[in-house]
């Protein structure tokens, strides 16, 4: 199969899944005589995934350069909404400008580049030791420490481990030369539905709370059920990758395991914050962090398995 | 043609604000509803207005009109006619030179030709770590010649972080606007009472400090 056939089925099948949760929310809103808020929810979350789809065919039409301006925009959206929930003074409004308009595209020009030594430490290395110096020139100290550490982290979570999504566009996999866009689309679907999967054993089959001082919906079936769901997802689909059945079930085991990690921390910071969700550009989900917070945790870590024992 | 090109700039204006902003209405009191209004908000950056305004729907927008000092949008020709023709802004005389200029009797009477207005109580921008200075007496004026209108609290979260004073370049951040619920004076309630109650109402409304 063509690399062309391989996306046009794997698009295929998602929009396929989707189609079944909108008609499943059809009949579930056919059915209440009353509007009910989870039909709701559900319904306005189908809706997004259609969106999201679309924008995801949009962008893998565009290759490499699409599935790069698509991170970087993501990137930006997500940036903007955990610097929204932290603490700043004026005295960091350079170093913020620095954060959106410089650290952000410079990141993904490295990756563009595919300048793996450069983008790798880049935020980690360099960024870390100039924005402080930035900030610490316009001469306020209250809550120092605080503030550089917050934008620090903002920029780890939302610019240096999302664009490792991308990065996995770069890897040079022996045998595996120009199906890179189909390891994009198979980290993506694995860790997405890893998070749909823990929603609907949730909702089916929970029971017992997992966290419950972080997130009361987090439960132990649903845990349990959508590690080991999207374990066999990702097993089923190693046809799109260079993995045999097993390697790529156990990479989707530790995506799918990092995924619900990232869900966990993202969650503390939220209600460390007093909100419930990250912001409100993704009708039924929240932000674009609600939706993003398990693909931050797991990109770099796949990425690194992948780079380490499959590229020369 | 100039209502033409005001409606131009009232879009431009509007899709500026919304993209850098991303600002999130939340009618948590009271809906967008055709009535007679003063909305009231904390005032913290001079786009303050501006925000409310995006976030009103098309016809509420323009039957609602800025409080704003004559001083500052009175001078030159484009401020002019931004501050009359795009934000059809009532100008006050904040300086008080002479008694026919009582800020209060023009708020007044626009309210009495229909219009609902868009004031900051606390009379200047607040540029202290306070999250509300004290309101100035004004609220309580034109809430006592005024008594059938509807005064909702509106606090403006994040804006000032946006573009703090000083800067020229904004962060974009995320913007929210509160609409808590309405406000009447009571029959037998006095300045102080009123302004307290006023204050607590926006106050309410404030999100978590960081």
């Amino acid at each position: 199969m063509s690399v062309l056939a391989q996306l046009l089925a794997i698009f295929g099948a998602s929009a396929a899944i989707v189609s079944v949760a909108s008609i499943t929310g059809f009949v579930l809103k056919q059915r209440r005589a009353e509007p009910d808020p989870f039909v709701e929810n559900f319904n306005a979350r189908t809706k997004s995934w259609w969106a999201i789809l679309a924008l995801f065919a949009l962008a893998f039409i565009f290759g490499k350069a699409g599935v790069i301006i698509l991170f970087a925009l993501l990137s930006f959206a997500a940036l903007r909404e955990f610097l929204t929930l932290t603490y700043t003074r004026w005295g960091d409004h350079w170093t913020l400008l620095a954060a959106f308009f410089v650290v952000l595209p410079v990141q993904y020009l490295l990756i563009w580049d595919e300048w793996y030594g450069l983008y790798s430490i880049f935020i980690p290395v360099y960024a870390f030791l100039l924005m402080p110096v930035i900030s610490a020139m316009r001469g306020e100290t209250e809550r120092f420490l605080e503030r550089v550490s917050e934008v620090q982290w903002a920029l780890m979570i939302t610019v240096f481990c999302l664009s490792h999504v991308p990065a996995l566009l770069t890897l040079d996999i022996p045998g595996y030369e120009g199906h890179e866009l189909l390891l994009v689309a198979f980290f993506l679907i694995v860790v997405q539905m890893s998070d749909v999967f823990q929603y609907v054993w949730g909702k089916l089959a929970g029971r017992r709370k997992i966290a419950p001082s972080l997130s009361p919906s987090k439960t132990v079936e649903g845990f349990v059920g959508g590690v080991l769901s999207a374990t066999a997802l990702g097993a089923a689909l190693y046809w799109i990758t260079p993995f045999d059945p097993w390697q790529a079930a156990a990479l989707s085991f530790v995506i799918a395991m990092m995924g619900f990690c990232g869900g966990l921390v993202m969650s503390a910071i939220k209600r460390d914050r007093g909100v419930k969700d990250w912001g409100w550009s993704v009708e039924g989900h929240g932000g674009v962090l609600d939706r993003l917070d398990s693909v931050v945790f797991a990109a770099p870590v796949f990425f690194h398995l992948v780079r380490y024992w499959w590229t020369v | 043609m100039t209502r033409l090109f005001a409606g131009f700039i009232a879009n431009v204006i509007a899709l500026t604000t919304r993209l850098v902003t991303a600002v999130q209405a939340r009618w948590i009191g009271c809906g967008p509803e055709p009535v007679r209004r003063v909305y009231f908000a904390n005032h913290a950056s001079h786009g303050d207005f501006v925000l409310i305004w995006t976030l009103l729907p098309d016809g509420l927008r323009e039957a609602t009109r800025p409080v704003a000092g004559a001083d500052y949008w009175l001078k030159g020709r484009l401020r002019r006619f931004i501050g009359r023709h795009v934000f059809n802004a009532v100008f006050v005389d904040r300086t008080r030179t002479n008694k026919d200029g009582n800020p209060i009797e023009t708020m007044s009477a626009a309210l009495n030709e229909g219009a609902s207005l868009i004031i900051f109580p606390e009379g200047t921008r607040n540029t202290t770590a306070e999250r509300l200075l004290p309101f100035k007496s004004g609220l309580f004026h034109l809430a006592r010649q005024n008594r059938e209108v509807e005064f909702v609290p509106v606090w403006i979260a994040n804006l000032n972080r946006v573009l703090p004073k000083g800067e020229v370049l904004p962060i974009p951040l995320l913007c929210s606007v509160s609409f808590g619920p309405p406000l009447k004076l009571g029959e037998d309630e006095d300045k102080a009472e009123f302004l307290e109650r006023a204050r607590e109402a926006l106050l309410g409304l404030a999100p978590k400090a960081l």
